[in-house]
């Protein structure tokens, strides 16, 4: 993979998740996170007024992470990214992911990334940008 | 306009955890990649860590009577904040080196910021925590920058 910057404004290709309430509880127990808005329905809606059991964050985070990495394979590394979450997402909805190429400098071998993942009504719900490395 | 943040809360600023030490192992990064949905073999097999897979390493493994009621302990670097409700702002990583099974690696968390701002729903106070990450030879393997926003 060489790119140069004639490849500024590619997409960078992403995917769908629809997380359900199984992945949700794997993925708080691996990081040890109790939160529960993630988990218990009546607390997250009743007490934090949340439409349903809320999609944790940095597993959101994690996903645009997932876009870049894909997108280079073994060809590059992720050197730094910055996100944030921005909009709330409920388990059962469908996220997207998605990116494009936003710089390459001079020798090709570091580029400029923008991320994003997205709710079914298009809403950004965790913009991110990055750098890499080939 | 009245401060929330009194000299005694901002004197926390530039506090530290101490060192904490975490082994690397296959089994976890399987765990972790498995409940990403991530795709990718080397990290579906712990062959290699995938990027974040840091905060499955150190996340506090906190007692389940240091839960409060919404099931999420305060950080230990705070001082008591007039506001409870945690929310995940920003991130900023810098991913200097990869990580693999059998690695042991170290974090130290400093709390370098607080700060508030009157939001559409009320006041809300900000505060920022750096995590280093290093390798048994002292070599940064992450910087982590978090902002966490309290309502």
């Amino acid at each position: 993979m060489k790119y140069s910057k004639e490849n500024i404004g590619d997409e960078i290709p992403g995917r769908e998740y629809t997380p359900n309430i199984a992945q949700s509880m794997l993925y708080n127990a691996s990081l040890w996170n109790a939160h529960r808005i993630h988990f218990d329905y009546e607390y997250a809606t009743r007490e934090e007024g949340h439409e349903g059991l809320i999609v944790p964050g940095p597993l959101i985070g994690d996903w645009l992470h997932q876009c870049i990495q894909e997108w280079l394979g073994d060809s590059g590394r992720i050197y730094s990214i910055s996100y944030s979450n921005r909009l709330a997402s409920t388990i059962g909805e469908t996220l997207t992911s998605g990116g494009v190429i936003t710089g390459v400098d001079d020798t090709g071998n570091t580029a400029e990334v923008e991320v994003f993942v997205k709710n079914a009504k298009g809403e950004i719900v965790a913009p991110g940008s990055g750098v890499v490395k080939f | 306009m009245s401060s929330l943040l009194t000299p005694e809360i901002m004197a926390f600023v530039g506090n530290k955890t101490k060192p904490q030490r975490e082994l690397v192992t296959r089994r976890d990064i399987r765990k972790y990649a498995v409940a990403t949905s991530n795709r990718q073999k080397k990290y579906l097999n712990g062959d290699e860590a995938p990027p974040m897979f840091h905060w499955h390493l150190f996340w506090d493994v906190v007692e389940l009577d240091h839960l409060s009621n919404d099931g999420v302990n305060i950080d230990s670097l705070l001082p008591n904040l007039p506001l409870f409700k945690a929310m995940a702002g920003g991130v900023d990583f810098e991913y200097l080196k990869p990580i693999f099974p059998g690695d042991w690696l170290t974090a130290i968390r400093t709390l370098t910021n607080i700060y508030e701002k009157k939001g559409r729903s009320g006041d809300l106070i900000f505060y920022e925590v750096l995590m280093e990450i290093t390798n048994d030879k002292g070599d940064l393997v992450i910087r982590d920058r978090r902002t966490t926003l309290m309502r």
